[in-house]
């Protein structure tokens, strides 16, 4: 997944000379997972730019080149130091639109590797993602696979307004595609359908959805079917489709790596209770990092959730 | 022991408080009509200041934040800058926003709760007033890249109070702008209070000027009530910066001869001898007696003066109280460039709500 993201930075600054990419480590080093792996040499260092140890120079830089015509794609090394990089994002690249009546805009993507599993140090696998989705004018989106990374980017750079990019890091390496390389970019504000069933729906997101897939997997051969949707753009979110196929199945399970207690899956919740609970043939669950802080890397695997706890938790909603 | 690096910091002043020349007169100041057009402008934006602290008092504007006591400052800063430069303003710098083409009515229908007034007509390329202390520093370093990447003669220009020099941010952005020799000025305008705290319990350093130098760039202490000085120091930053030579630091000593905002209360806080002896230095007083030495200035041009100003206050204030509020779609389409499907319900929502209350 990581090469589509480095062909999908690397198409479009071909394509669009106002695109320039900065964040620590990206230009020589190509960033620390690869993910812009020779830009530097292909476009030189006025477009490809290692700025200062400062996530706020990143976040504010990208606020003050994209309201001057330029189209900057940041890195946040990891999400769990993003943080100094918040005041600029929800003060600044998601409300200027707004605030200036459209006189200025932030056409900024923000990319960030999301979440754990790669036996990294304390720090570096956070995935706060519903933090960012409560910010009014941001986008958020997590792809699930290097097709879908490569698409959803080109679309995220496009866009006019700004985009938290979060990239599954046990996706970076863990998954081999063939993607095409033609510019193509996929929608965004809409969720992907990848399995079709009748008996449950399951929702999910970034690297979660390979959890996810084994389950569904696993529960097709006892004879459970599930429709697997990948939310894909987690705000705002699609909930249209996640609506009509809790209407044909009746069940609903959500399923994110992020602590539990006020997570996307909480809204996704709400959606449906608010629109389709007379859908619902049972309670809704919700299989989610425990409300812990993520532990050091000898005990995540124990608090990612597993296809286990998937399969359980489909189990009960349908035995419910 | 060896000494492997020295620094010094300079001070500037020309015109001294009662007007005298203590430099050579600069260029632009030859010309005594252009001397004159800077009196008028520090003159124009106190009486806008007066009134709009008035329509506050009388209910009439949200909070406000006078800039009384920085007009040198505003006004020298606008003057040495270039129309097609960027200012990255904190929320008190009208005198500069003023001289550059935002509109009084723009300001106090900001001031007045309104979005709309940071739409300027002109300049559409300036920041709006930036309220999250400093932030705005790395907007004016992240202008001037883009104006280096494509290869622009152009500058941006942030303003930063003397408490904003603590935050975080205020430092990354001398460095960046350091590190890659990025065409902006930071202009510090050091009133004395940051709200209820002094400079003195702000920072140990003898001056903010010299937080240039940690950043590697050219710092300099500058009279903020002598309109002469501030322009001729920006003036020549904004040349250096212009001609590719990096960035600088200058540090506007002046006063804020108000409370901090409408909602502030500074005799809490300090002294009224205090205040007393800020007014003996403030800006207006030192011009008028120079360009009055000159020949160029009696009472009846400055009553004429203030005749023109106080209608063109009393227009504006008329265009602003006369604006319709926004509709509350208002709130919503300008939030994405396109409005996703679930703020179109909420945007139906807040109709059919603000139609109940108005009783449509």
């Amino acid at each position: 997944m990581v090469e589509a993201i480095a062909l999908a930075q690397a198409w479009e600054m071909q394509h669009d000379a106002a695109v320039v990419v900065l964040g620590q480590d990206v230009g020589e080093n190509g960033g620390v997972f690869r993910a812009t792996a020779g830009l530097k040499a292909r476009f030189g260092t006025d477009r490809v730019q290692d700025t200062p140890l400062a996530e706020a120079t990143i976040a504010g830089m990208s606020v003050g080149m994209a309201t001057h015509g330029l189209k900057p794609v940041a890195e946040i090394q990891f999400m769990g130091f993003m943080y100094p990089a918040l005041d600029q994002i929800v003060n600044h690249m998601s409300r200027m639109r707004n605030r200036t009546r459209g006189r200025l805009t932030c056409p900024v993507v923000i990319r960030t590797p999301h979440g754990g599993g790669i036996h990294a140090p304390e720090h570096h696998s956070e995935s706060t993602e519903s933090m960012l989705c409560h910010i009014p004018g941001l986008r958020v989106v997590c792809p699930s696979s290097p097709a879908r990374a490569y698409g959803l980017l080109l679309a995220a750079i496009r866009d006019p307004d700004p985009v938290m990019f979060l990239e599954p890091v046990r996706l970076y390496r863990a998954m081999r595609q063939e993607v095409v390389d033609d510019g193509r970019a996929l929608p965004l504000d809409r969720c992907f359908t990848l399995r079709e069933g009748s008996d449950v729906t399951l929702v999910t997101w970034g690297a979660m959805t390979l959890e996810t897939l084994r389950a569904a997997t696993l529960l097709e051969a006892e004879g459970v079917t599930a429709d697997l949707i990948d939310l894909a753009t987690l705000s705002p979110i699609d909930s249209d489709t996640i609506l009509h196929s809790v209407a044909k199945t009746g069940h609903l399970v959500i399923v994110h790596e992020a602590a539990r207690n006020a997570g996307l899956g909480a809204e996704i919740a709400a959606l449906v209770a608010e629109h389709g609970l007379y859908d619902l043939h049972a309670p809704i669950l919700r299989v989610a990092g425990y409300d812990t802080i993520m532990p050091l890397f000898k005990q995540e695997h124990d608090y990612i959730p597993s296809a286990q706890r998937i399969i359980d938790a489909v189990h009960a909603v349908l035995d419910a | 022991m060896t000494i492997v690096a020295e620094f010094t910091i300079e001070h500037r002043q020309i015109l001294d408080p009662n007007g005298e020349l203590v430099a050579p007169l600069p260029a632009f100041a030859m010309n005594v009509a252009d001397v004159v057009a800077m009196y008028s402008a520090m003159t124009r934006v106190r009486v806008f200041d007066t009134k709009a602290v008035n329509l506050q008092r009388t209910g009439q504007l949200g909070t406000f934040p006078s800039s009384l006591g920085h007009e040198a400052t505003h006004v020298g800063v606008g003057a040495a800058m270039q129309p097609e430069d960027v200012l990255a303003p904190v929320y008190r710098e009208f005198g500069t926003q003023l001289w550059r083409g935002v509109t009084m009515i723009e300001i106090l229908t900001y001031w007045g709760g309104d979005e709309r007034g940071s739409d300027f007509a002109v300049p559409r390329h300036d920041f709006a007033w930036c309220v999250p202390i400093a932030t705005q520093t790395l907007h004016a370093a992240g202008a001037a890249m883009a104006f280096k990447i494509r290869r622009e003669p152009r500058c941006a220009l942030a303003y930063i109070g003397d408490g904003g020099t603590s935050e975080g941010a205020f430092y990354e952005a001398l460095n960046v702008a350091g590190v890659r020799a990025l065409p902006v000025v930071f202009v510090i305008v050091n009133n004395g209070w940051a709200i209820s705290v002094p400079v003195a319990s702000q920072t140990a350093t003898q001056t903010l000027a010299q937080k240039a130098i940690a950043a590697g760039i050219p710092g300099i202490q500058v009279d903020g009530n002598d309109v002469f000085a501030v322009r001729e120091v920006v003036a020549e930053a904004l040349k250096r910066a212009r001609g590719g030579g990096g960035p600088s630091v200058i540090e506007t000593l002046t006063y804020r001869l108000s409370d901090h905002t409408t909602a502030d209360d500074a005799s809490r806080y300090r002294s009224s001898a205090e205040v007393e002896r800020a007014w003996a230095l403030e800006p207006l007083h030192r011009l008028r007696a120079y360009l009055a030495r000159v020949g160029a200035w009696n009472e009846s041009l400055e009553r004429s003066l203030l005749e023109e100003c106080t209608r063109e206050v009393d227009a504006a204030v008329a265009g602003y109280l006369s604006d319709e509020t926004q509709s509350t779609d208002a709130m919503f389409d300008s939030l994405f460039a396109e409005l996703p499907t679930h703020l179109r319900e909420q945007r139906n929502t807040a109709r059919k709500y603000a139609a109940r209350r108005s009783g449509r």
